[in-house]
């Protein structure tokens, strides 16, 4: 027979290979052939998905848990003590035959217990053993793995998006590369001259180059929340957990709900389908469980709740926001500059953000009339206070680069051209990673950077675009200073609470990390 | 750097527990320099001790530890003729094989140790050593084994 199997042990150096060698040794002597995947501190070299696929059996002789578990679903499995496999070979390879030929005269009871292999070779961070608070850590860094991709190729294609028209637009550029490109349309009547760039693409004119990258982008934004959604599903429930969670996801999106939203409904749809997929069912029904009634009733309970539950309240809590902040205009300009701030910060591209965009820039279509500068003021508040998360976020990593994984380090170096792009969602990865430590300290460098903008009267006339449209802004030189100052509290928060915070989040995410699951 | 030495090898550890003994094979590596904190390293060495004894079956023990404490991936051998306990379930250890890693360390370096853990497990490798009559053949059988098979 083939056997697969994993050693580990809490130092790793010298448990987890004796125990490779005992069950190599055993193996050979018994007539078989092993291949052991030593999971130590000289690193591991991960065992082919071929070699996994073709084993009989599956031996784990471990002393901290496995590592990519996943990748072993469904296999008849042999559990035991690191120390099993040096002191009994031959015992653990005997279990592992049995177990073999138990699942070869009854495939169905051997498949049962687990779920079924996930497709693709996709793989969580979720270990066996955790307690609680690291499961739900796990899930969401699961999700947040899948999600940086996206992240990354959105983030920096607009970002060079919005470089290409200003230097072909001019000034106005990076705005009205946002306003007048699309992929579909135009409508009819086009009384803003609305062009198609994939009917009508001029590889001469640089705008349309400018809004090639933008749209491209665009387009991996909007999987932001139901990639981030799903893989939290698939975190929790496996493959059954993919589509509620990504449906969720999208109506979250769609809906307005943000990265929030789509954490609540990465959380529903995973649970659902767990639920479901564990229902003991009659015989005859259980074979179109995985292909028509897990999905069908999963998706439909988790898009309904998001739908007809929790989308209420959020957008009541918005209205509720946007009502409040009309009365707030004019009272006092630097406290109105740091709820906004506040508020940028809160959930980086969510409902709680867009009614603060919103805010300021339906001020900015009114200022076109009314040519007050206090909404040209909010204008400039809002854009610096979503400037300074991804800006701040970047600067921790890279002064306190121990404090991050290595992929977040990595993320870290994106999100300087993020945050200068005002492209806040640079921020969410961290944000979902470790919410109660990164949101607060994002909040209070925008808060702080918000009031600053109103206190020195900057002012800005375009909706976006970050520093590329400084010509744009109205004393420009104390508006980048509010930036700065921002950006620099933010960092020193996150490294503030990340050093004194219980359960730092880099052990889990070196060792395995997330760079080897958006590689893989 | 080799991985044992001469000086790293004692052939008559007469040490009453398994505690002292894995003193004097530590204060063998701090003699050489191996080891920069003595009781840094022990300590370090008795926490891994303390989740569970390093004694396995066949009359060995393999304290271990990756400790900062440690320049370089080491090992310190000694016999004991009169058996030390270790933990293991089926006697006493005489064969003690005392692992010092560095916390960093290049995965090079650290793939020398496991080349040594998975020899611990081949019962010549361990008749060899025990049957060695001095200290240099001592040596003489891990850099064939473990260092250049």
């Amino acid at each position: 027979m083939k056997f697969v199997g994993v050693t580990s042990c809490p130092t790793g150096i010298a448990h987890t290979y004796m125990a490779a060698e005992g069950l190599e040794q055993a193996a050979q002597a018994a007539g078989h052939t092993m291949e052991v995947e030593t999971q130590g501190s000289a690193g591991f070299d991960r065992l082919s998905p071929e070699t996994i696929a073709a084993a009989d059996a599956v031996i784990f002789a471990v002393g901290v848990p496995v590592r990519e578990r996943a990748r072993f679903a469904g296999k008849p499995l042999v559990e035991a003590d690191v120390k099993k496999a040096i002191s009994d070979g031959p015992g653990l390879i005997a279990r592992a035959v049995a177990a073999a030929e138990e699942a070869a005269a009854n495939p169905a009871a051997a498949q049962a217990g687990s779920p079924a292999p996930p497709s693709g070779g996709l793989v969580t961070k979720v270990e066996e053993h955790a307690s609680t608070g690291n499961h739900i850590r796990q899930w969401l860094m699961t999700g947040v793995s899948y999600m940086i991709p996206f992240v990354a190729a959105g983030g920096i294609l607009i970002a060079l998006g919005f470089m290409v028209a200003q230097l072909a637009g001019g000034k106005n550029g990076a705005i009205v590369v946002t306003k007048l490109y699309s992929l579909t349309g135009p409508p009819t009547p086009n009384p803003t001259h609305i062009v198609n760039i994939v009917t009508d693409f001029n590889p001469a004119d640089g705008m349309h180059w400018a809004a090639l990258l933008f749209l491209v982008g665009a387009a991996s934004f909007s999987f932001l929340v139901p990639i981030l959604s799903g893989f939290i599903a698939f975190a929790i429930a496996d493959r059954p957990g993919l589509a509620p969670g990504i449906v969720g996801g999208f109506i979250a999106a769609t809906i307005g709900a943000g990265f929030l939203g789509g954490i609540a409904t990465g959380f529903i749809g995973g649970f659902v389908a767990l639920w479901i997929s564990r229902l003991k069912v009659p015989k005859g029904v259980r074979g179109v469980m995985p292909v028509v009634v897990i999905p069908l009733t999963s998706v439909l309970i988790t898009g309904g709740l998001i739908i007809l539950v929790l989308g209420r309240p959020i957008k009541a809590v918005s209205d509720g926001l946007a009502s409040w902040l009309n009365g707030l205009t004019g009272t006092n300009l630097i406290l109105l500059g740091v709820i906004l701030g506040l508020m940028m910060a809160f959930d980086m591209g969510g409902p709680v953000n867009k009614v603060a965009y919103t805010f300021a820039t339906t001020g900015l279509a009114a200022a076109a009339v009314a040519t007050t500068g206090t909404s040209l003021q909010i204008m400039a508040a809002v854009m610096a206070a979503g400037m300074t998360p991804p800006l701040g976020l970047a600067l921790a990593t890279t002064i306190r680069r121990r404090l991050f994984s290595e992929a977040e380090r990595e993320n870290g170096q994106a999100a300087w051209l993020l945050g200068a792009s005002f492209i806040t969602e640079g921020a969410i990865p961290f944000a979902a990673a470790d919410p109660l430590r990164v949101i607060p300290s994002c909040m209070l460098g925008s808060g702080i950077t918000g009031g600053l903008v109103m206190l020195f009267g900057s002012t800005l006339r375009a909706p976006h675009g970050g520093i590329w449209v400084t010509p744009l802004i109205g004393n420009p030189l104390l508006y980048l200073v509010a930036i700065a100052i921002g950006t620099a509290i933010t960092a020193a928060a996150v490294i503030a609470l990340k050093a004194a915070g219980p359960g730092p989040v880099k052990t889990e995410l070196d060792a395995g990390g997330l760079a080897e699951v958006v590689a893989g | 750097m080799a991985l044992i030495t001469e000086e790293l090898v004692v052939l008559n550890l007469d040490s009453p527990d398994r505690h002292a003994a894995t003193r004097v094979l530590a204060q063998a590596l701090a003699d050489e320099g191996r080891v920069t904190d003595l009781d840094g390293f022990l300590a370090d060495v008795r926490k891994r001790e303390e989740q569970m004894p390093t004694g396995l079956p066949g009359g060995i023990g393999i304290p271990h530890a990756r400790s900062a404490h440690v320049t370089e991936p080491t090992l310190a051998f000694g016999r004991a003729p009169q058996g030390i306990d270790w933990g293991a379930e089926d006697g006493p250890a005489k064969l003690i094989f005392l692992i010092a890693a560095p916390e960093g360390g290049g995965d090079d370096h650290l793939k020398i140790l496991a080349a040594l853990a998975r020899r611990l497990m081949r019962t010549e490798f361990r008749e060899s050593l025990m049957n060695a009559p001095d200290a240099a053949a001592v040596v003489d059988v891990v850099n064939r084994e473990v260092v250049n098979p």
